[in-house]
């Protein structure tokens, strides 16, 4: 059992702008690197097919740049993570380093995917993210502190008002993110539940 | 926030605690699982030493992988055979019910979920799959979550979720003739956008969606979260139930369809139910639709002009000028005559008996373009007896389809059925973003499956509607 569940109240380090709206998991992680039974090793795929072409020469785009190797806060832009539920996509971004994400928007389920891992999904206006993804362009040094608790994103002397939906907040700053143990110590009432439910058979 | 709607009934009915979180913890009535999703889950569950808590409301299928030529075994993908050998394992140590190919049950997970009746009103259903918004067609409150997500569920049989609004979508009138429920929802997303449904349960409801069949409520539901609303639903109504009365769980058992239909009854939203938001579209006045772009939700009219990008939203610009390079579309056009290569009939979006039966009536005495490599990749194996019992492959295969096993196949390129470089694909199936199809520079051009095979014989998107002697009801 995994009893130490990490509280998440921020996470700091340098950026790295991934830009452009309604990027699909299809994106973040192409549906071939999927034929695994482990996550161990996705992080190399992360928009694998944004970053290479058919003879595997790399293609302009961030995650190839050495000055944004070393980035734990990926700044997108709207719906970042729409289409399939793939785990494999927050899980390769992890893998590849990314430790939160600061974004307009994010498709649900991805938003989810990521809580169950401990990444923050943190939302700001438009403008808000496109000063702080030329920032990084100018500062791939700089350091950025993603405040989960207080909902505010910080860099070189800005600070801006962001969001983290509540229950996402509660759960990366009380540390109950991994929902496992907590729902399971709930089994009596889940199996009253089960037998109160006019269609089981259990 | 909504009152009196399907989705609080259901979801006050399976509410098992409120977490500290301020979320609640779900009863799941019923997990699916497949091969690509639950592998690791199963390994967090073995790490933690948990054991599987209620295999008897878990059922696994395979169908993400799984060939649709050769499915002899060894499969010749060494990934695809250790993908499937973990399944198989997986169910076996832990006592789940494996629709495997050798049942005659195997089939996508969406299709036969409902097939077998295990997708029914009222109950609550997840599966580590972005398209379980599928089974809200039935009344159901279905729909996708991750492999962290399906640990939950295989460890405790809940999930831990918040509750959502609901936005009622009401389709009127009556839908012209060549209009299919493929064609709402892709009205749908184009209207509200990709990510409109973000935050909300979608409710589809009108004359236009009552009078569709099952499978036309389930292409429908199936394309919610291509509109960003993870879940989608339809009230339960005698369509659905003469649907039920078929199924393995019912057929041999009226006495417990009759137990149930209370149930079924009570969950139905309320006359007077509130809603936190409502849309109501004309059925009447929609055409085929057909997508230019590399999102679902860049749709048009098949006799609609694809938009300028800078006559769209400022946020939808740029998207729309990558779209339309990826695509080499030019504004102004339509998507008539737009040349295709290859035509996918099949996925969960569009791949049951009825969408065979429209695509077949089609095709029949036709033949597919010299320049195009079609093929038909029914949703399920009963799918594809039963199309096989009325000769459907026969009228396929003599126009040049190639009829295959069942699976996901080329709606997402995870086994040998991919595009090739730069091809260009009338598609059934619900996602045309870059590299979909197993290409990263294929071009996908989705539409609903008369279409396709419209596509498929003249070798361009076509406006099935000007086929000569097809009559489209």
């Amino acid at each position: 059992m995994t009893d130490e569940i990490p509280e998440i109240g921020s996470v700091t380090g340098t950026g790295v702008p991934v830009r452009g709206n309604d990027i699909d998991t299809d994106q973040v992680i192409p549906a071939r690197f999927m034929k695994v039974v482990t996550f161990d090793g996705l992080g190399e795929f992360a928009f694998f097919d944004l970053r290479f072409d058919e003879d595997d020469e790399q293609k302009d785009h961030p995650f190839n740049e050495s000055a944004f190797q070393s980035a734990s806060v990926l700044a997108v832009n709207a719906n970042f993570g729409c289409g399939s539920s793939r785990e494999h996509a927050p899980q390769a971004l992890m893998r590849w380093g990314i430790d939160a994400i600061v974004g307009e928007s994010f498709a649900e389920i991805f938003a989810g995917n990521c809580l169950a891992l401990g990444i923050p999904t943190v939302t700001a206006d438009h403008d808000a993210i496109a000063d702080l993804q030329a920032w990084i362009d100018d500062n791939p040094d700089g350091e950025i502190h993603v405040d989960v608790e207080t909902e505010t994103v910080t860099y070189g002397g800005n600070t801006i008002e962001a969001t983290v939906d509540d229950a996402q907040r509660r759960a990366l700053t009380e540390g109950v993110w991994d929902t496992t143990a907590l729902m399971k110590s709930n089994a009596d009432a889940v199996a009253d539940r089960a037998t109160s439910l006019s269609y089981t058979d259990v | 926030m909504s009152e009196g709607t399907l989705y609080d009934k259901v979801w006050e009915e399976h509410t098992v605690s409120e977490l500290p979180t301020g979320q609640t913890q779900l009863f799941v009535g019923l997990h699916l699982i497949h091969e690509v999703t639950s592998p690791q889950a199963f390994g967090m569950l073995q790490e933690r030493d948990l054991e599987v808590a209620y295999p008897e409301l878990t059922h696994a299928t395979v169908d993400h992988i799984v060939p649709t030529a050769d499915q002899s075994r060894p499969y010749r993908d060494g990934a695809a055979e250790e993908m499937m050998a973990e399944l198989e394992e997986n169910v076996r140590d832990a006592g789940i019910e494996f629709s495997d190919p050798t049942t005659g049950d195997q089939g996508i997970v969406h299709v036969i979920g409902p097939e077998q009746g295990l997708t029914q009103p009222g109950k609550t259903i997840v599966c580590g799959d972005s398209h379980t918004s599928t089974h809200g067609a039935f009344g159901a409150l279905a729909f996708g979550i991750g492999t962290s997500q399906i640990r939950d569920v295989l460890a405790t049989q809940t999930v831990a979720m918040e509750k959502k609004d609901v936005r009622k979508i009401e389709v009127t009138g009556e839908l012209g003739p060549g209009v299919e429920a493929k064609d709402i929802i892709l009205e749908v997303i184009r209207r509200l956008g990709t990510e409109g449904g973000v935050g909300y349960v979608y409710e589809y409801a009108g004359e236009a969606i009552e009078t569709l069949d099952m499978e036309g409520r389930m292409s429908i539901c199936n394309m919610s979260i291509e509109g960003g609303a993870r879940a989608g639903y339809v009230n339960p109504d005698e369509t659905t139930y003469e649907w039920l009365k078929e199924t393995d769980e019912f057929r041999e058992r009226p006495e417990r369809f009759e137990e149930l239909k209370p149930y079924w009854e009570s969950i139905r939203s309320d006359d007077d139910a509130e809603y936190d938001d409502v849309v109501t579209i004309d059925g009447s006045e929609l055409e085929p639709v057909v997508t230019w772009g590399t999102t679902p939700g860049q749709g048009i009219g098949i006799d609609d002009p694809i938009p300028e990008p800078a006559s769209l939203a400022a946020d939808k610009q740029d998207t729309a000028r990558r779209a339309q390079e990826h695509m080499r579309v030019t504004p102004g056009d339509t998507m008539e005559g737009y040349e295709v290569d290859v035509a996918f009939l099949g996925s969960c979006t569009n791949a049951r008996l009825p969408d065979l039966r429209r695509a077949a009536a089609v095709v029949e005495g036709r033949e597919v373009h010299d320049d195009v490599r079609a093929m038909v990749v029914p949703g399920s194996q009963r799918v594809k007896a039963a199309a096989e019992a009325e000769g459907l492959d026969e009228i396929f295969e003599e126009a040049g389809f190639e009829w295959r096993n069942a699976g996901c196949s080329m709606c997402l390129g995870m086994n040998e059925d991919q595009l090739e470089g730069d091809e260009a694909c009338a598609s059934s199936s619900n996602r045309n973003f870059v590299g979909r199809q197993g290409s990263k520079d294929g071009r996908t051009v989705l539409m609903n499956p008369r279409m396709v095979a419209a596509a498929a014989v003249e070798g361009e998107v076509t406006d099935v509607r000007d086929l000569k002697e097809v009559t489209v009801a």
